[in-house]
């Protein structure tokens, strides 16, 4: 299956959409805070959220578990449960999101904005075989495509995510697809209708690391066919430096850092996102046998009681007074890149140091 | 049912390879291996066959009545006896089984149906109208049942459409809470946010991607409603209530024979007995193996 060679792709742009003018950004999120009131409490499970998202460019969004990478892509789809509090604002191709109403919504999902979940099993529907899902895709939003055109359209589109034998596995159902099939056919259902943005919420998490390269090849290679941009959602640092052009790093609901994938990796001006790349596993540095992994000490804090000051202070080597009574903002630390720290300097001083 | 010899042939090969099967084929193989339920089905479809059929089959007109032989036992002539008119016992079983089939069928599927409607609408969208519908269904499941029914056809007329309205109207109920559970499940799964994700509206997410995987246990409470409407229609037509000469009905039958329990004509009480008995055993069988079928948990290897 490893070895089936990827459809040839043939770049397409999509007829009705107008291109964008030059500089400007396809999805731009302002200010973006989501919070739920439960029985213990307020969870501001994001905390103004800033960043664009131009056009055909991957924005890697990294973060732990509960950091609110999920619920910020949730937003921009406007799927959140009604109790979400939202405030800010969701600007896709100069038309605020926010404004627009279920209706409205329904025609932006799957058409300009499609979305790829992390359990491909899970978000496929068990009765339906493929093909009639990828159809199903299609006629949300174009209902004149006849019965055999869909089934084609299908074929075309299990083809170029590369999945084998596309005439025959057509029409299986999920259960009969192994794992890294199965996000294929996510993937190929979410680029049914050409999206101008594709959200990947951790598309490669639950497969195994050999099939997670070739999902994120064949993302990839959809990204040239359609000249979409990719919001890619993952806590693999490893995806990300592989894949995105831009990252933005989330912790507890806020934004620590944001910046070009270079810099990011190379200079880190975030303490928590230092601590992160310190964190991998380095081939290229000997260590003695007994040498440990870096770890950040402490727990993530909760998101009903964060700490006074900066969310990632209790935990943060570089943490002083300051730190502990004054939340940082993002503030511009290098061109096209901001950091949430106060010690933005000493935290690139000590990575130069390393 | 043939798969297991593909299998065997394919073992010896040295090839094997597991069959794929479709949802559809695990469903057949699972229902046809309920025995009782392919029994069942054969011999409701039979019974289906001589009561529709009975303009052919009957060996006499409907309603044909012989007043100077009055009731006689069951011989060679009337095969079940006839009745107080010579009336024959046979004829009129298998013309009033129409009516009975006709009535369970019509009002188990139209209350599925409905209730199927309502029980979606309520689970999947939760809160006010959750409350609002399943508030009615309660008021629907406190009403006496055959009381209302008695007067509306009192007030209504005695015909079958009328029968068939208000028994759906007054069985929904029990589908509607069924249907409303299972969708307050189904709705949290992740493909059905990714359902919304791709676009889909609410009323294509139901009929589309929720009921589909429902179907089981609808498709279970069709049949058991088919009993249970041929058991209350023959109870409001031995009450009286139910449909009317000349028309008949298996109860409408019970009722005529309620004068003669304890004579030597007790035999007029037992040929419609013993046909609505049949149904509603079949029709259960069926309803058993369906949820057999339908449920992927009961493959037996």
């Amino acid at each position: 299956m490893s070895d089936t060679p990827l459809a040839d792709l043939t770049p397409i742009t999509a007829p009705d959409v107008a291109p964008l003018p030059a500089g400007e950004p396809l999805l731009s999120v302002r200010d973006l805070s989501v919070s739920f009131q439960t029985d213990d409490g307020l969870v501001k499970a994001v905390d103004s959220a800033t960043f664009d998202i131009m056009p055909n460019q991957t924005m890697g969004i990294v973060g732990e578990s509960g950091s609110g990478k999920t619920v910020t892509s949730m937003a921009i789809l406007g799927l959140l449960p009604k109790s979400a509090r939202i405030t800010g604002d969701i600007v896709f191709r100069g038309q605020s999101l926010r404004d627009l109403s279920e209706k409205e919504l329904e025609t932006v999902r799957g058409k300009r904005i499609a979305m790829i979940f992390q359990d491909a099993l899970a978000a496929l529907n068990p009765v339906h075989r493929i093909g009639r899902q990828i159809g199903e895709a299609i006629k949300v939003h174009d209902d004149s495509a006849s019965k055999d055109e869909l089934r084609r359209r299908a074929i075309e589109l299990l083809d170029i995510v590369g999945i084998p034998n596309p005439t025959d596995r057509v029409d299986q159902y999920p259960h009969e697809y192994s794992g890294g099939m199965r996000q294929r056919a996510m993937i190929a259902m979410s680029i049914a209708n050409d999206p101008e943005l594709l959200i990947a919420d951790e598309p490669t998490t639950a497969l195994d690391v050999t099939i997670q390269a070739q999902v994120l090849e064949v993302i990839e290679r959809i990204q040239d066919r359609t000249r979409s941009a990719i919001m890619l959602i993952t806590h693999d640092l490893g995806v990300v430096a592989g894949v995105a052009d831009r990252v933005t790093v989330m912790y507890a609901g806020r934004q620590v850092e944001v910046g070009d994938v270079d810099q990011i990796f190379y200079e880190p001006r975030h303490a928590y996102t230092a601590g992160l790349l310190a964190s991998l596993p380095r081939l290229d540095r000997r260590a003695d046998k007994h040498e440990r992994l870096h770890r950040i000490s402490g727990q993530p804090p909760s998101l009903i009681k964060l700490p006074p000051g900066c969310a990632f202070g209790p935990r943060c080597p570089f943490a002083d007074g300051v730190c502990h009574t004054e939340r940082p903002e993002l503030v511009v630390v290098g061109p096209d890149h901001r950091s949430a720290c106060f010690h933005a300097d000493r935290v690139a001083d000590g990575w130069r140091d390393q | 049912m043939t798969t297991p010899a593909i299998e065997e042939v394919r073992a010896e090969e040295g090839v094997f390879e597991p069959v794929a099967r479709s949802q559809w084929q695990l469903f057949r193989r699972r229902f046809f291996r309920h025995r009782g339920a392919i029994i069942s089905m054969v011999v409701l479809i039979l019974l289906a066959i001589l009561c529709f059929g009975a303009g052919f089959i009957a060996p006499y007109a409907n309603n044909q009545q012989d007043l100077l032989l009055g009731p006689v036992s069951p011989n060679a002539h009337h095969w079940l006896g006839t009745d107080e008119l010579g009336r024959d016992q046979l004829t009129r079983l298998l013309y009033a089984g129409q009516l009975s089939l006709k009535i369970g069928f019509a009002v188990a599927i139209i209350s599925t149906i409905v209730g199927t409607m309502i029980g979606a609408v309520a689970g999947y969208f939760g809160r006010a109208a959750d409350q609002l519908l399943m508030r009615l269904t309660d008021l629907f499941l406190l009403v006496p049942a055959i009381a209302i029914l008695a007067l509306a056809l009192e007030k209504f007329g005695h015909t079958d459409t009328v029968i068939i309205l208000f028994l759906s109207l007054l069985f929904w109920m029990y589908v509607a809470r069924i249907v409303r559970g299972d969708v307050l499940q189904l709705k949290e799964k992740e493909f059905i946010e990714a359902a919304r994700a791709s676009g889909a509206s609410w009323l294509r997410i139901v009929v589309r991607h929720i009921i589909p995987n429902i179907i089981g246990p609808i498709m279970v409470n069709v049949t058991l409603g088919v009993a249970t409407a041929i058991i209350t229609e023959s109870t409001l037509s031995f009450l009286g209530f139910g449909v009317q000469p000349p028309q008949t009905s298996w109860g409408n039958m019970l009722s005529d024979a309620e004068g003669y329990v304890g004579t030597s004509k007790s035999y007029l009480l037992y040929a419609p007995g013993i046909m609505i008995l049949i149904t509603v055993l079949c029709v259960n069988f069926i309803g058993d193996g369906l949820r057999d079928a339908f449920d992927p948990q009961s493959e037996k290897h």
